[in-house]
């Protein structure tokens, strides 16, 4: 089985470009040139600088004594949340970046829904003086006013998506349309490992260095490449791509997709899309997601601004179809709970989106000599104040 | 004969309508086609709503979402169409995105356009390729004639591939854009108007997004076979209600 995309840009049957025919030349060209652009040497060596110098990469592997010896289990923590930015979006932002400039690109626009991925865009257009605008939903711009600060001070434009719910979705239909209006000097950054093809391999690749380190890191620490199990919180899915990818073909490494059930994946208020899905289009790809019989796409709910999202990467599709992945949806409360243990057992203060796969540890029994990897995707410092009006701090 | 065939080989300038259906109100599409078609309109495109239709300016969004309120559905729609026939005689379309037709079934889809006499459709997110891999049997099968779009930036090379793959008319997009944006035509669209007309392509073009007046329709129906209006149309509606539809036509084609 291949769990990688094929020529034509699926995975199985998920993937694929379902583009207007505005869009089609800028993601035909990008498609014909992304790995070409990868593969330059004077690529690789500028992405490898910068994750180092500026990203702070390699990120460690952390041994979370604590609370592998509370759930009788080796766990390491894959510390993304030590990343610039504060997560795992800036090492797809700063591959992106690199890849505009390389295909003429001067403008870049973004999509973003907690804002992390529109602040690491906002971080890497900064950082080479490239014009950006992020599109936001209303209703996201209200609840996350630290970021939209943030991008501000980068120096990037915040612009509101208006229609339909104005969150996420709608915010990536209009840095589509904008796209669709300004075809030929601008770049769309996509945050996740989401859209038409190529942008969910080419996503995938960039975010792939958490797994090639994890590899490496890992030999050192067990003396073996590979852990029995990988986990990642999935929303769009870019950070659990990047973790599993160099796994995916290991088949003794268990792999373990972490979704968000919100308040009960039957309780009409959850972005559990594994279970609520159903094939279809959304943003330019085949995938599972959450619609309507009638095929109108629906708004979902998380207590996390990053996982509320109403499909899933085409590759998680082809992972759950496939049964290569096990799919395990988090309540709300289960997350947050899990999200306080950590800062109690490690002193670490993990995002919303990541204690999602800590609360696995709860439901999901191991042995006690296995290896579980727990990607920590990002930093709580965000979701404060989700965790103080929570837990009444 | 597909009635999309036979008007193209009228001698005049097509003028093609696009409107979302079910909206303003839920019922009102079978009496917008026909007012169309009394006050002289060539060509309908009947949308079908989509909640996030990505290639939609405001105007149509708006409109889609109002659609969708109302509870505008696919089938809804088929009942609404259902005798539509014994009343319109001109070339009628569905534009909508691919996703609500994927979950109907394709074919079950084409089967029920064909019950009811629709003549082509538009899907501007089914591509070139997945249609001819997937469903162009399926749309031949049921006499569907499929429409796709170019742009001022799809090549030479790819507009001669769609030129091929194309049996009705090319869907122009006349600028780079969404749908609904007025500015009018400058010195690009004239030159790329010129461009496509000079390439003499097997299949005529109509152009739409843009169009929006006398003068734009003028301009665009000057280098093309005809010309389609959305926008501006569904502005009229939403400000006028659906009684003065003819009043809308007749300051276009005057």
């Amino acid at each position: 089985m291949n769990y990688n995309v094929d020529e034509k840009g699926y995975y199985g049957e998920f993937g694929g470009a379902f583009i207007p025919e505005m869009l089609y030349p800028n993601v035909e060209n990008l498609r014909q040139q992304y790995l070409k652009v990868m593969e330059e040497p004077s690529f690789k060596a500028e992405f490898d600088q910068l994750l180092k110098s500026y990203v702070g990469r390699p990120s460690p592997l952390f041994f979370a004594k604590r609370l592998s010896e509370k759930y009788n289990t080796k766990i390491y923590l894959k510390r993304e949340d030590l990343n610039h930015t504060g997560a795992h979006k800036v090492n797809n932002t700063i591959g992106q970046i690199l890849m505009a400039k390389r295909l003429g690109k001067t403008r870049i626009i973004a999509e973003t829904g907690a804002g992390q991925h529109g602040v690491a865009t906002a971080t890497v257009c900064a950082l080479m003086g490239m014009e950006c605008i992020v599109y936001m939903g209303e209703i996201d711009i209200a609840r996350q006013a630290p970021n939209v600060a943030r991008m501000k001070m980068l120096g990037a434009e915040v612009r509101p998506a208006l229609s339909g719910s104005r969150t996420l979705k709608d915010a990536t239909n209009e840095a589509i349309r904008d796209w669709i209006n300004n075809p030929v000097d601008t770049h769309y950054i996509i945050g996740s490992a989401i859209g038409p093809h190529p942008y969910p391999d080419m996503v995938t690749r960039f975010q792939s260095i958490i797994s090639e380190e994890i590899k490496w890191q890992l030999k050192e620490l067990e003396g073996k490449e590979n852990p029995d199990y990988v986990v990642a919180c999935v929303g769009g899915g870019s950070n659990a791509a990047g973790t599993f990818y160099h796994f995916l073909h290991e088949e003794e490494v268990g792999i373990i997709a972490v979704e968000a059930a919100g308040k009960g994946v039957d309780s009409g208020e959850s972005a559990a899309t594994s279970v609520l899905g159903k094939e279809g289009i959304i943003h330019g790809c085949k995938t599972l997601l959450m619609q309507t019989p009638d095929g109108q796409i629906t708004e979902p709910y998380s207590i996390s601004a990053g996982l509320d999202y109403p499909g899933v990467g085409p590759m998680h599709a082809h992972l759950y179809k496939t049964g290569r992945a096990e799919f395990i949806p988090i309540t709300d409360d289960a997350a947050m709970e899990a999200g306080m243990e950590l800062c109690k057992l490690e002193g670490i203060i993990p995002a919303i989106e990541s204690s999602h796969a800590f609360a696995i540890l709860k439901t999901r029994a191991f042995k006690p000599d296995d290896v579980v990897v727990i990607n920590l995707s990002g930093r709580g410092d965000k979701d404060l104040s989700t965790y103080i009006k929570y837990f009444e701090l | 004969m597909n009635r999309i065939h036979q008007k193209l080989q009228s001698d005049k300038k097509l003028f093609s309508i696009y409107f979302t259906a079910g909206y303003p109100n839920l019922n009102d599409t079978v009496k917008i086609i026909q007012d169309l078609e009394s006050n002289g309109v060539d060509m309908i495109e009947i949308g079908l709503p989509f909640s996030d239709p990505l290639a939609d300016g405001p105007t149509i969004q708006a409109s889609s979402t109002q659609a969708l309120k109302n509870g505008m559905t696919t089938a809804i729609l088929f009942d609404q169409l259902k005798d539509i026939r014994s009343s319109v005689n001109i070339p009628l379309v569905i534009m909508g995105y691919f996703n609500p037709i994927l979950q109907y079934g394709v074919e079950a889809f084409c089967k029920k356009c064909q019950e009811v006499g629709i003549d082509g459709l538009i899907l501007p997110d089914l591509p070139l390729d997945v249609y001819q891999e997937q469903y162009e049997a399926i749309f031949k099968k049921y006499g569907l004639i499929n429409i796709f779009l170019i742009t001022p930036q799809t090549s030479d090379a790819r507009i001669a591939q769609i030129d091929a793959a194309s049996e009705g008319f090319i869907y122009m997009v006349s600028s780079a854009s969404v749908t609904g944006s007025s500015d009018g035509f400058g010195n690009v669209q004239e030159s790329y108007f010129k461009r496509i007309a000079k390439m003499e392509l097997n299949t005529p073009q109509i152009i739409g997004f843009g169009i929006s007046n006398s003068e734009t329709f003028q301009q665009a129906t000057k280098w093309a076979k005809g010309a389609i209006i959305g926008s501006a149309f569904i502005k009229h509606i939403t400000k006028n209600g659906t009684d003065s539809i003819g009043d809308f036509v007749k300051q276009i084609i005057k």
